[in-house]
Order: C-alpha cells, then structure tokens, then sequence
C-alpha cells in the first residue's frame, strides 16, 4: 500500500512459519534481520497472524505493513510473508511450492502428526525453496528431488494394519514368553 | 518394520507433538552418541532435528554448548547417509553464530562442493558460504567460479544466491565474478536465469549505463523464467524513473509488452509498475486497467488481492480510469476475504456516484468489526476523501465514523478517525457541533494522549464560537482531574480560551483555573497560573497576544537566539522581534493520501529552508551586519529551460538589504566559466552595494554569485523595482573529454530576464488562529480603506488567489476557501511586514460584473498601510 517503489531485488520472502491448529510455532525462518529481530517479536507476530487468519480461508491478507499469504490443512497452518509492496502472486508461488512439496513428501498426509514424524524432512524442503529470502526453487518436483527424503509415515500408516494383523501377535507372544 | 523415533518417544510424549517436552540439557546429552562408532545414522539423525528445532523455537544455546555439540556434529561427516549429511549443512548454517570455529568444517564442505554426488554440491556451496569471512573468501574464489557456471542447476543457483549474500560482505570479490554470472544468465534453467540476473543487477546497479545495457540484453534475448522478468520490469521501471524517461522509451514499451505475458505473475507486476508510475495518462493507463479488471474475477483470492489493490491506487489519482470495473467491483464487495470486500467498496467510494454512497456505507457497516486495523484506516481515509467531494453526505459520515470511534482500536485507526473527523469539521461548518460532541465523548475514555491533546485543542479553538460554549466545560474539566500531565496542561490551555472569549463564563473558568493552580504538576500549575493573570486583566489585547493566538517565531530559531543570547550576556532584555519568524505552513493538498503502511515513518523536525539559508549567508564576509533573514523568495528562473546557462534567482530579504542569490549551472561541456557575476541595473532608487562572483563554473556542477542591494531608506513605500539583469563571465574553452581548460580566456556576456521585486518579497507570511482576536489586539488607529474594481477577473476563486499570491500574506480562518454558489466573499490575510510589523489585511469581494473588492488594511506601522494600499492599486 506504500506509494514508495520496490528497490529491484532478489530477497523477496520477509519470512516462512507453520503453526499448529493452536497457533503454536513448529517451523519459522525470519529472513529479514529488521523484521522483528527478537524471539518475543516474533511469536507476537505469529499470534496476531494466526488470530487473524485461523476462522476464514482467506489465503490472503494484509497484517502489521505486511503482506501474508496463507494456506491451511487439516491442523497445519502454513504463512509466507512479505513486504507491502510484494508480488503477491510471487510470494504465491512460493506458499505453493512449499504445500505442494510437502503434500508430496508426506504422500498427501499434510498433518501434523506426519509432518512433525518427518520434521528432517520439512526443514531440509523449507531449505531448498528459500535460502536467506531469496526464492531457491519453485518448483515442486525439483524441490522433491533435490531433497531425496524418504517418508516414514506412509510406511507406518501402511503397517497400522499389517501391526494391527501380525505385529500385535508377536507382541503378545513376546509377552506371553515373558510370563 | 521400520520405526523412526523410538517407541519410548512416542507414548511417553504428549500424545500429538513428540517434541513438546524437548529439555535442552537432554537432547545435548543424547548428542554424545555421534561419538559411537559405527555412526547409526537414525539414531543421530533424529537427534539432530531435535536440536534444530530447538533452535527453531528460540531456545538460546551458550556458546559452550552449542561448539561442543558442533564439534560432535562433524564425525557425522563420516557417515554417507543422505539426509544424514543434509542435516549436518543445516546444522552447520543454524549454529554458524552462535558456536565457535566453524570453519573447521571448510575442509569437509569444499570437499562435497567439488566432489561427485551432486546432491551434495548445492546445499554443501550454501553452508560454506554461510561460514565464509572476507579472509576466507579468497581461497575458495576458484571454486566459487566454477560453481557459478556449473551445467547442474542446483549447483549454479546454489553458488549464485551465495555470492548474492556476500555481497554485502565483500563487494570487491564477488564483483570479479560478473563474467561467470553473465555466463550463467544465459542457461535454459529458469531460476538460474533469475538468479543470475539478479546477482548481475547488484552488482552494477551503481552504474546505470551497464544496467541499460543488460535491460537491452535480456529484453531482446527474451528470457524465460517470470520471476526473471519480473525482476526486469522492476528494473526497467527504476530506470524509467531515474532518468524521467518519457512514456515513448523503449523501456516503457517493454513493460507494456509484458502485460500480454503468459504468466499472471509477470502481467500483474508489469500493470503495478505502469500504476505506480508519477504522471501516466489515463490513456497508458487504460491497458494495465483492463487485465485488472480481468484478474478481478479470478477464481484465485490472491489475484483479486493484488487487482482490487492495484486499482484502489488507481482510483486514488484516476478515478475516471476505473469507473469501467465498477461493476467488477460491485460483485467483490460481498467476497468472502474481508479485505478484498474492503479493497472494493473503498474504490468504488472513490469512483462511484454520490447516490451510491449511502448503500456502500450500509455495506461495510456490516463487516466493519471482522476487518484488519490497516484496513480499516483504510476505510476511513476513503471516508474522509468522500467527504471533500460530496460535502452534503457529512451527516452519514459522521454517524459512520462516531460508531467507528467506540469500536476497538489501534492508534493508527483511532488518528485517523479523528483527523478525518477533524477535517469535516473544517469543511463543513454545520458539522461542527456533532463532530465536536462526538469528539468530546470519544476523549470521555480515550488512551492516547496525542490524540486526547490534539482533540482538547481544537475544542479550545472552536468550541467557544459556537451558540452553547459552556457545555463543553464539563468535558474539558474532566480532563484536568483525570488525565496525565501532558492532557491536563492541554486541558488547561483549552479552557482559558473559552475564559477569554465569553463574558459570561469567565468567573466559572477562574474559579477552575484557581483549582488547576493547586495541580502537582509543573507545566500545568504554570500554564493555570499564567491564564489566571492574563484572564484577570480582561483585556481583548492580551488575550489575543498570549492565549488566541500563540508564538509565531520559528522554534529552532527561537533555541539558536536564545542560546547565542546566553553565551553573551547584555543589559538588554531578550528582544522577541530578533527571532526569525516561523514560515507558514503551506497546507497540504489531501488528495495524496497517506496510504496505509506509514505507520513507520521517522517524524522529525527538519531546519527550515530559511534557516539553511540564512547560515549559508552568515559564512559570506561581505554580508555580515545586516541582521536577520526576514524571508527567502521561491526560486526565479531568470533563462528558459535548455539554454546553455541556467540561472535562478532567490531573494533574500533583510530589514534594509536585500540580497539577490544568483543560482547558475553551465551546461556547455567545453567551457569552463571563471569569475562569474550578474550585473543588476535597478530601475528606481536601489542601489548595489556588492557583486560576490562565483570564482569558477565547470561544466554541470551548480555555483552561486551574490549581488548586496541596498533598499531605499528615504522612500519607504518604494517596494517594488525591476532589475535587469546581465551575467558577466570569463570563458576558458576545454577539452570536452578531460575538463583540461585552456591557458587563457576571454570575457563574455550573457543577458538574463528581468528580475522583478514586489512587495510580497517584504511580507512573510504568519497564521493567525484567531483572526478577530488579532484584528482587534492591532486597534484601528493605522486603518485604511479602499475600494478596487478588479475589470478582469471574473470568479471569486480567481481574485482570492490573486490577492494572495501577490500580497504573499497567510489567509486565516481558511478564508481562502470561497463557498460555492456565493456571490460574495471575505478574504482574511495576516503577515509582518519588514522590519516586524504586523500587518493585518480584510478583503470583502463582491461578484457583480468583474469583483469589486475594499480592502481594509491595519498594521503596527503607518507606512506599512499605505504600501499595501499603493501597491494593490
């Protein structure tokens, strides 16, 4: 909304989060060292946010002189964040590239519970889509090949009932060898 | 059956997060495990994430710490597990401050940088970067080149976007690596490209040329990442700016060809460029508008975001150039994201007819509460341009905006309601008396003392010239026993004003005033106490002097008199009349709106010109002993524009001088121009004293020459001369090229335009709040009066702005305002005049055939009148 034009320049994205369905942090890289310097500006930051956001799917909105574009998933809340002035559609780009990324790697469990099994994995995505502000990949598929992560969850979901059919039975004659 | 994190974790953990109760201490213990040999990479792995999200959410490792953990964290180099590894660069990036020696792990990295497995290369040239210092830099130059030109993508980017980082390091080292980065600019991988573009554009961005010549490149060569272009047209538009290229250069034409791009991204940031552009027409305007348009029915939000936004702007400057997306707009005011109906409905305020006012204003009533603190601000701006444009809407809007005044806040929102409320005041006088109880309720409960001051003051003004003045006592009492120091000294200032200007109250002001006196704080003791004494008097002279109408000197010249008055110490009493007087603000246009982020903006008392001006003549020997700058004139241009020698004049005036500053730049390159003077021949009785040439003029570097005119002293109406004006100059022809003159010149001449001085040059301007006050304080025993047909002048609005430009005095009581549909007008000026008269003008116009207009004229000083009076004739 600033009549001040936008100094041509890489660093685009001001920072990254993904909170909990509570409002709680569980990833976030501030890229901009101005932008809220200490850990308590930033949590206020992302609580104002998240009060803001969490009741509609708006996936855009304007809070604090910043832009936010946001994305939710079942309890995960995802929030690209730039300056005023910012390519919307640019920072876009870059909330989809990370959900999409991460839907891939998680085998469409984007939720909490896979996603904090696979935090190596967020981080290592989160690292290869943006690096110091600057936008690094934008597309998904790059971003899943270049981080190579194996998922376990898909593995474990995929065991739940195999642990459910045989798994259960050798826990119980383990336990029965133990009696 | 493969488990990542140990069964223990997972039940022992709070049920949805295995993170939740990670202890610091813990997880450090845990970390000697990647001392265990073999290495178990799950294991460690796991442990590793741990301690990045610790990290992550703010937990603070000691220095100790953190360099222990580091250092087991490198045996994991050993490991050859993938991810494994890519933890490591990750951990190594986190703790790159906060551990000590990290660049032991130099080696390692610049190993996996130049190694085979280009999975590594990538991320592994991004940790070492993170490490690197100036120092350090120099031994990995040579891998940092190859990188830089890698056929692998990732590498490329990767050592790309590091150098984009350093740069700010050591400019001087990767500024060697340009030629690598042109070299990546032209790879198919699209985000090489950008990225390669990008670190090209800071690296040369101090030299336009270079910038002009990669546009050129890339624009012809047609790069094919958006971000890419996006980045160009950004580029472009800069350039477009710094160079005040005019709208048919070829840079203009590339962004208006990026409109008609594939990307909605490219053709959003081509629209916003053109939009933000100073002075487009509306008709460059129109193709940015309609992909707008288009985008507003777009099924994504962000899109119609950035549209509705966009066009907001838009409707700011053009609000004809938006008028065809009404209708587009009209179906985004019911959008569900709140901020994109706010967007909307604000535009089409700005676009749409009166008669549409009514049922937007129904509409975002309804989902005011559910919006942002910046939108709302938003809102009320919208509001507040309404208002100008369709004064007779003010009670809606003032309802609107009392409503808005109860809800919840900021102070940003809470201010700009209150100036907006304040601005309708102003306009419209049959608003007052809502707008002033709406105000005094709102101060009731407001916690912000800016605007509870800001509020007290206005009321102060206004509130004793309306009918019933005594039942805003009560709120401004109130505000004197409840408040802080800063409200109450307000508080008290307001209710003298309304001691001073109604009979009737004045025995109950004194009687709260007496009250105030007894206050335990200083400021407001001393302020109760200095009203009691002035209101006890019961003279209109000093009411007006020291509580109507306040200091009109300028603050920083008050502090600089003041200081200098103590380091010399003088029987004299400190005489007022030595202060140089504040210039008047000019008042702003509202139409350039304050937009939403400027919240950030540094608010800080800069030296007026006059001030700047005065010190710069100070430092002159042969002005010295003339006294004090009285007023600087606006710059005259004394030559037409693309002459070879452009000369302005600003006029500074003192109590019997006047000093003519003579502005010149030379823009012929192969002269250089030595002992430069402007030679005046005055057409009445002044007389120059003094030339002070300019001793050389090289070509485009602006100099300044003085010409010391004595004013008349026998003739004291004598306000007005014309000089002309010649420009005495030698000329030393040189090397176009070098600037390497020749040994020897000769001298030249160049006539200029006549200077003309008149007499608003002896007035400066000064805002009298409270003009009746002023009027009577001066007494009518210098009164004249006139009367002047003006034969062609036609419109009030024309002779009113006449009047004031060429008397050059301060309207009051924004009487420069004339009423439409009236067919008479009167005009209040005030100023001092040179030397430090107040002079106080009353202009009553009538529209017959042409204006008739008498001017009735009072000031300190007898002579001053007839000035005046003599020269309007």
């Amino acid at each position: 909304m600033d009549s001040a034009a936008l100094e041509p320049s890489l660093y685009t994205v001001k920072a990254v989060f993904i909170l909990d369905n509570d409002g709680n942090r569980l990833l976030s890289k501030y890229y901009d060292p101005e932008l809220y310097p200490s850990m308590k500006e930033q949590k206020n930051f992302e609580t104002n946010v998240f009060n803001k956001t969490h009741k509609a799917d708006n996936e855009i909105a304007f809070l604090e002189g910043m832009t936010i574009v946001y994305k939710s998933s079942i309890d995960l809340f995802f929030y690209v964040v730039g300056s005023a002035q910012e390519n919307e559609l640019m920072l876009m780009a870059v909330l989809n590239c990370l959900f999409e990324s991460l839907s891939q790697m998680l085998r469409k469990n984007v939720e909490k519970r896979t996603l904090l099994d696979n935090m190596d994995g967020v981080f290592l995505v989160v690292d290869e889509i943006i690096d110091g502000g600057v936008i690094l990949e934008s597309d998904p598929q790059q971003v899943i090949e270049k981080v190579n992560y194996r998922c376990v969850s898909e593995q474990a979901y995929g065991f739940v009932l195999f642990d459910y059919i045989t798994g259960n039975m050798e826990a119980q004659g383990e336990r029965r060898q133990l009696l | 059956m493969i488990k990542k994190f140990d069964k223990k974790d997972e039940e022992s953990g709070s049920g949805s997060n295995p993170f939740q109760h990670l202890e610091k201490s813990a997880v450090l213990q845990e970390a000697r495990i990647f001392n265990e040999t073999p290495i178990n990479p799950r294991r460690c792995l796991h442990i590793l994430t741990k301690i990045i999200y610790l990290l992550n959410q703010g937990e603070h490792f000691g220095t100790t710490e953190a360099t222990e953990a580091f250092f087991a964290m490198t045996r994991l180099f050993q490991s050859n597990d993938q991810t494994l590894r890519r933890m490591c660069y990750l951990t190594i990036k986190e703790m790159a401050n906060i551990s000590e020696d990290v660049i032991i792990v130099t080696s390692s990295l610049t190993k996996d940088m130049t190694g085979k497995d280009d999975v590594y290369r990538g991320p592994a040239i991004r940790a070492l970067c993170r490490i690197t210092d100036t120092t350090m830099l120099q031994a990995i130059e040579r891998y940092m080149k190859q990188a830089i030109v890698d056929k692998v993508p990732s590498v490329s980017s990767s050592a790309l976007v590091s150098s984009l980082h350093m740069v700010k390091m050591s400019f001087d080292v990767v500024k060697r690596w340009v030629n690598e980065a042109q070299e990546a600019a032209s790879s198919d991988n699209i985000m090489v490209q950008y990225h390669a573009l990008g670190l090209l554009y800071h690296l040369r961005k101090n030299d336009r040329l270079a910038v002009t010549k990669m546009l050129n490149k890339f624009t012809k060569s047609g790069l094919k990442s958006p971000f890419a272009y996006c980045m160009m047209i950004r580029i472009a538009s800069k350039l477009l700016e710094e160079t005040e290229g005019g709208h048919d250069s070829p840079l203009f034409d590339f962004i208006e060809s990026c409109l008609r791009n594939k990307h909605e991204m490219v053709v959003y940031e081509a629209a916003s460029a053109i939009v933000h552009m100073p002075n487009c027409t509306a008709r460059e305007l129109a193709p940015a508008v309609s992909v707008l348009q288009l985008f507003c029915s777009s099924p994504k939000a962000a899109l119609r975001y950035a549209a509705v936004r966009t066009l907001n702007k838009v409707a700011m400057k053009h609000p004809s150039a938006v008028t065809a997306c009404n209708l587009d707009l009209e179906n985004l005011i019911t959008d569900s994201n709140r901020s994109i109906a706010t967007l909307a409905i604000t535009t089409l305020l700005k676009t749409g007819s009166e008669s549409s006012v009514d049922r937007l204003m129904k509409q975002i009533s309804s989902f005011v509460s559910e919006i942002s603190d910046e939108f709302k601000v938003v809102v009320v701006q919208a509001i507040s341009a309404l208002c100008q444009k369709y004064p007779r809407k003010h009670s809606v809007m003032m309802n609107f905006l009392s409503n808005m005044l109860r809800d919840d806040g900021g102070f940003e929102y809470k201010r700009a309601i209150v100036d907006c409320i304040i601005s309708i005041i102003e306009e419209n006088p049959e608003s007052k008396e809502t707008g002033l109880a709406h105000l005094c309720e709102f101060i009731e409960d407001c916690e912000h003392t800016v605007l509870a001051t800001k509020i007290l003051h206005l009321l102060g003004k206004e509130g004793p010239r309306t009918p019933t003045p005594s039942k805003y006592i009560r709120f401004i009492f109130n505000r004197v026993v409840l408040e802080s120091e800063a409200v109450r000294a307000a508080a008290v200032s307001a209710l003298a004003k309304f001691g001073a200007q109604n009979d009737d109250l004045l025995p109950s002001v004194l009687v709260l005033m007496k009250r105030c006196m007894m206050d335990s704080d200083d400021e407001v003791r001393d302020r109760a106490t200095f009203y009691m004494n002035v209101l006890q008097q019961k003279q209109k002279a000093l009411n007006a002097a020291y509580i109507f109408n306040g200091l009109s000197v300028s603050v920083p010249g008050l502090e600089k008199s003041l200081h200098q008055y103590t380091l010399e110490p003088s029987e004299k009493p400190f005489d007022m009349k030595t202060v140089p007087l504040a210039t008047a603000p000019i008042t702003e246009q509202k139409t350039e709106i304050a937009p939403v982020a400027t919240s950030k903006l540094p608010e800080k008392l800069a030296p007026s010109r006059q001030d700047i001006y005065q010190e710069q003549l100070a430092v002159i020997p042969e002005f010295q002993g003339l006294g004090l700058l009285f007023k600087s004139s606006e710059p005259v241009q004394l030559t037409e524009a693309e002459t070879e020698y452009v000369v302005r004049c600003i006029k500074h005036t003192f109590a019997n001088h006047m000093i003519f500053q003579f502005d010149c730049t030379n823009t012929l390159n192969d002269q250089l121009l030595q002992r430069v003077l402007v030679q005046m021949e005055p057409s009445e009785a002044y007389e120059v004293l003094h030339y002070v040439p300019a001793p050389s003029l090289p070509y485009n570097q602006p100099g300044s020459c003085y010409s010391l005119v004595r004013l008349p002293e026998d003739d004291p109406t004598a306000v007005s001369c014309t000089f002309s004006c010649t420009m005495k100059y030698l000329v030393r022809d040189c090397d176009p090229n070098t600037g390497e003159p020749d040994d020897d010149g000769y001298d030249d001449e160049y006539v200029l335009e006549d200077l003309e001085v008149t007499v608003a040059d002896h007035i400066q301007k000064v805002l009298k709040p409270n003009f009746g006050a002023a009027w009577e304080e001066i007494g009518d025993e210098n009164e004249k009066e006139e009367t002047f047909a003006l034969a062609t002048v036609r419109t009030l609005d024309e002779a009113v702005n006449n009047i004031i430009s060429f008397l050059g005095m301060q309207p009051c009581e924004r009487s420069d305002k004339v009423p439409e549909n009236k067919n008479s007008h009167v005009l209040f000026l005030a100023g001092v005049f040179r030397g430090g008269h107040d002079v106080l003008v009353r202009s009553r116009l009538a529209l017959a055939d042409g204006v008739t207009m008498q001017v009735t004229v009072r000031s300190t000083d007898e002579n001053v009148v007839d000035v005046i009076l003599a020269s309007v004739g």
